[in-house]
């Protein structure tokens, strides 16, 4: 049976291709990738970062100074760009803000924190300014982001690596469907900070150069920051926007940091998806791909997606315009895959100079213009956690 | 209301040495002794898996085995992982090697801190290729993870496998996070309410309003308040003594989980 579809009936994303929705079509539209070298303070990688500019100037929400950290200061330059915060007090007035559930993802949450906090120990102690539930811990962003919008309904903060933040639509379908509340809004944060630039570097996933998706020479990841958000709502109130139609989510159950080797768990959550959509492969137009750019990832990811549909829907990874935003990756390609719904957009799959002969997915390296109704959404994270989702036209 | 069958308990505390023990105190049976935790030996691991992890996720799997020790067939089971500080332990190692020359991060360290780690550990252990939510929550991350398991299992039709779980921190970190004694609590839920054996059923939603419950003794009581996985005392109670109860546990500061319990 496939699942009641939802409305996404607004929606705001700020990453490295800039703040808010114009910026990240612009990008997208223009081939424009929102990659530098790696300039983030205090770090001495070669690598490329995807970095948001203005977090370290900006002005905290006065009266929630405690939670102020990197990772909420993107969660709050996100939330004011496309109206977001007057659509979201007109919800409030729909629903009541006690009806309107909170689901976040966030993979570091505010650890660049607790990192600056170990740099300032004296005699082995941090610092007594040093408040990690509000700021390091998973659900900093969930207690900043309910108190900004004045919400009381649940709040569901989700940390699967880069996972996280496709999985809040699941999450909130499921609560929507079960009558614990009656709108949802959703999103994903995550922010730069050393533990994962250099965590990824020890595992030797972090490429020097500019990343290059399904490249015959790729060879890791480029690590970025992101925020998105979106309102869900029961279809009936709006027949123009676009849907999500399913999601699927799986485990690999075969290694921490390793995809399965045949897209096994991959291929679950994509199958689950059609499966809730009520489609079937050949119905998909376009599938933003998890695409990061690591040998192992994307070769997993291409038997997967082969597998599944062989070479027809057109595909391509997204990760050459704003790198891996781990734990926003997830909103963040699903809000591309909304803007590329909405504007009869196909990206390309940017830096990619020769797709690798051993793969055999569509691959488009370069940009298309036209309509299409239907696009798949991957995310998968650490510990073999799969999540896919489609999104539809209105 | 959300309605699930609790099957099964898997618990581990200082002086809570799993649910018969627990069980039998909570019943007032036996009197509470405070005594350490034994080594962590969770089966799900191959010993050499074993080695490469953290007393994190040992504790984890551990009350997970317990949970599941007359279960047949886990592979089917989704999983959610509940815990409001994650790994602190790889945290102040992660932090201590970043504020050193060269930052000499480890790099298995590196991909057991994701909040998920427990999560993937047991899947691997468990041969689980289910959905797998690993979750915060503060205080409020025992009744987040009861009501994502309870929600998952009643929309998905699959039974969940809950668990909840907290170490304190390490020293540096000691003095900012409350985490003081570590709890874990495992439950396995099903919306299948025509399977016997079983523990309980629980209905549940959240509501405002209503105290939160307490635990009577002075003893649990502190045991309740030592870690977010003791919130699930006032519910392990109630099915311990196979009585029907109304309860509040703790969920977000202005909004309860409101739990009906009753034997089954």
């Amino acid at each position: 049976m496939p699942i009641t579809p939802l409305t996404i009936t607004h929606y705001t994303l700020t990453n490295a291709l800039g703040r808010g929705r114009d910026a990240s079509l612009g990008a997208l539209r223009n081939n424009h990738s929102g990659l530098r070298p790696c300039d983030l303070p205090d770090t001495d990688l070669e690598t490329w970062i995807g970095r948001v500019d203005g977090l370290e100037e900006m002005t905290f929400k006065a009266g929630l100074d405690a939670f102020d950290c990197r990772n909420n200061r993107l969660a709050y330059l996100a939330m004011q760009q496309d109206d977001f915060l007057p659509v979201v007090e007109r919800a409030k007035q729909d629903y009541g803000a006690d009806r309107i559930g909170l689901f976040l993802g966030t993979s570091t949450s505010g650890i660049a924190t607790t990192e600056a906090a170990y740099r300032r120990r004296t005699d082995g102690r941090l610092p007594a300014d040093y408040v990690p539930t509000c700021t390091h811990n998973i659900f900093s962003v969930n207690s900043f982001v309910r108190r900004l919008l004045g919400l009381g309904g649940p709040n569901l903060a989700i940390s699967t690596a880069c996972s996280s933040s496709a999985k809040v639509f699941a999450a909130a379908h499921r609560y929507i469907e079960t009558g614990i509340c009656d709108a949802a809004i959703v999103g994903g944060v995550d922010s730069l900070c050393l533990t994962t630039l250099y965590g990824f570097s020890a595992l030797d996933l972090v490429s020097a150069q500019i990343c290059r998706p399904w490249d015959t020479e790729r060879n890791g990841i480029n690590i970025g920051e992101a925020a998105g958000f979106a309102l869900l709502q029961k279809p009936r109130n709006n027949p123009s926007a676009p849907r999500l139609l399913g999601y699927g989510e799986s485990s690999d159950a075969h290694h921490m940091s390793t995809p399965h080797p045949q897209g096994d768990g991959a291929m679950s959550a994509m199958q689950q998806a059609l499966q809730r959509a009520g489609l079937k492969p050949g119905e998909i137009d376009y599938i933003n791909l998890h695409g990061t750019a690591t040998r192992s990832n994307d070769a997993a990811e291409d038997r997967a997606v082969y597998r599944l549909f062989g070479q027809q829907p057109a595909c391509s990874s997204t990760k050459g315009f704003t790198g891996h935003t781990l734990g926003a990756a997830g909103i963040t390609e699903s809000l591309f895959s909304l803007l590329c719904l909405e504007n009869g957009l196909l990206p390309g799959n940017l830096q990619t100079r020769q797709t690798d002969p051993d793969l055999q997915a569509n691959i488009i390296l370069q940009r298309q213009h036209k309509s299409i109704s239907r696009v798949l959404s991957n995310s998968f994270g650490f510990g073999g956690n799969n999540c896919s989702l489609i999104f539809g036209e209105a | 209301m959300i309605k699930v069958r609790l099957h099964s308990v898997g618990i581990l505390a200082p002086g809570l040495a799993g649910w018969r023990e627990t069980a039998s105190l909570l019943r007032k049976e036996t009197a509470y002794t405070a005594s350490g935790l034994s080594p962590l030996k969770p089966t799900t691991l191959k010993p050499n898996e074993r080695r490469r992890t953290t007393n994190t996720i040992k504790l984890a799997l551990e009350v997970a085995d317990e949970a599941l020790k007359q279960w047949p067939n886990p592979q089917q089971l989704i999983s959610v992982f509940s815990s409001s500080e994650g790994d602190l332990e790889i945290v102040d190692q992660i932090c201590t090697a970043l504020s050193q020359q060269g930052r000499p991060v480890s790099p298995t360290q590196f991909h057991n801190s994701v909040h998920n780690a427990p999560a993937g550990y047991w899947s691997i252990g468990a041969d689980s290729r289910q959905a797998s939510t690993s979750l915060g929550g503060l205080n409020g991350c025992f009744a987040a993870g009861l009501m994502e398991a309870s929600v998952q299992t009643a929309i998905e039709g699959k039974p969940a496998l809950m668990v909840c779980y907290d170490l304190p921190p390490p020293k540096p970190l000691a003095d900012f996070i409350h985490v003081r004694t570590p709890i874990a609590v495992a439950l396995l839920l099903s919306a299948d309410n025509t399977q016997g054996n079983a523990l309980a059923d629980i209905a549940l939603r959240p509501g405002a309003g209503a105290e939160e419950n307490r635990m009577t003794d002075d003893t649990l009581e502190a045991l309740r308040l030592a870690a977010p996985a003791g919130r699930s005392l006032p519910l392990l109670q109630a099915v311990a003594n196979r009585t029907t109860a109304k309860l509040s546990l703790p969920y977000l500061p202005d909004l309860g989980l409101q739990l009906e319990v009753s034997p089954c």
